[in-house]
């Protein structure tokens, strides 16, 4: 019994924090070689449909973003509440869509250069009316691997606004 | 020689505050992204030097209208059962050369799956979050047939088998023996998804 009374007198032995430097550079080695940063700042809102039988898209060197939605508050007094594209950090027309994709096509590898993919950010409120004359121009210009970019979800929630 | 003692040592207290600062840094704007979504492919835009010659009964047609209606097969469909009209379409095997099929075989209705059609069009004014819906309802329309197929051969989900093989770290070993396995759902029912261009009418 005494054996065990003994330890008892003395104070808590402090918790020692000396790995702790340790703990928090993982951590910090972790989030960054996560972070992506973002190459683009979103001019439109961008609230993007949910969908269920997704794809992920792999590969983001092979891919080619459009957005599409109502300008942000910030820009609805320059451009109006209708749906715009925007590509790179401009609003741009549908007919600059095809010399866009031409540029982005160019800047990449040769060997990437057939597969590419297009994705199409485009706000749940938009019209179908921009999309098709996006798609039109993509076929235009051959690019004709696209995917709607969606959230993970249940399809039916975009029905309800 | 009187040795000195080594250079005075740095104190490393401050280290896990600097650590902490890029930590809450890098916390702060992550963004883990979301890149997830249907994979489409558009037509190419030159018309086929034949003209092909489609049965009728071999198109399913979908029309979306401004309201977000839907019009499947001349018939007003709720959205909710346009994944059964669809996989009941393309799994009816009408000419009885499709062994593996479970419909009605209904004379009506489609041949074969690998001849199946279904055509989607939509109007100008349709909101693309319905136009999104009824894509995945009919990408998961061919995604629960193939899965059906995919379990009674090789007791496994299609999309699973898909998914591995699409992802970069798989082995190639691996992906090899996926990629079989893969083609064959795939032909069992090829997706054949056309999207016609918008009515610009009403």
């Amino acid at each position: 019994m005494s054996k065990f009374a003994k330890k008892k007198d003395g104070d808590l032995p402090a918790v020692s924090t000396a790995s702790l430097p340790d703990i928090v550079f993982m951590l910090l080695f972790f989030f960054m070689t996560v972070t992506v940063m973002k190459d683009s700042t979103l001019k439109v809102e961008n609230t993007l449909p949910n969908a269920s039988e997704t794809k992920k898209l792999e590969k983001k060197d092979r891919v080619i973003y459009i957005y599409v939605g109502k300008p942000t508050s910030q820009y609805e007094k320059v451009f109006g509440s209708e749906p715009k594209i925007q590509l790179n950090d401009k609003f741009a027309a549908p007919s600059e869509v095809g010399d866009y994709i031409l540029q982005e096509r160019a800047k990449k590898a040769q060997e990437l250069q057939n597969v590419l993919t297009t994705a199409l950010k485009v706000d749940k409120n938009a019209n179908m009316g921009l999309i098709s004359d996006i798609k039109q121009e993509l076929r235009k210009v051959n690019a004709l691997k696209v995917n709607y970019t969606t959230y993970e979800g249940d399809a039916f929630m975009n029905l309800n606004r | 020689m009187a040795r000195r003692a080594g250079a005075p040592e740095v104190n490393a207290g401050s280290m896990a505050d600097i650590a902490f600062l890029l930590l809450i840094f890098f916390l702060v704007t992550t963004t883990i992204e979301t890149d997830a979504g249907l994979d489409r492919m558009l037509p190419p835009i030159e018309p086929p030097d034949t003209d092909v010659v489609i049965k009728e009964k071999n198109i399913f047609q979908v029309n979306i209208n401004k309201n977000g209606q839907l019009l499947a097969d001349e018939e007003l469909v709720d959205l909710k059962s346009l994944r059964a009209k669809a996989m009941a379409f393309l799994d009816n095997g009408g000419d009885g050369t499709c062994t593996y099929c479970k419909g009605r075989r209904n004379a009506e209705s489609s041949d074969n799956p690998s001849k199946a059609i279904i055509s989607l069009k939509n109007d100008r004014e349709t909101k693309y979050g319905t136009y999104i819906t009824v894509q995945n309802e009919l990408v998961g329309a061919y995604n629960d047939l193939r899965n059906r197929e995919a379990q009674r051969l090789f007791g496994r989900d299609f999309t699973d088998m898909e998914a591995e093989y699409l992802n970069p770290e798989t082995s190639s070993s691996v992906k090899d023996e996926l990629k079989e396995k893969v083609k064959r759902i795939q032909d069992l029912f090829p997706q054949k998804l056309s999207e016609a261009e918008t009515s610009t009418s009403n």
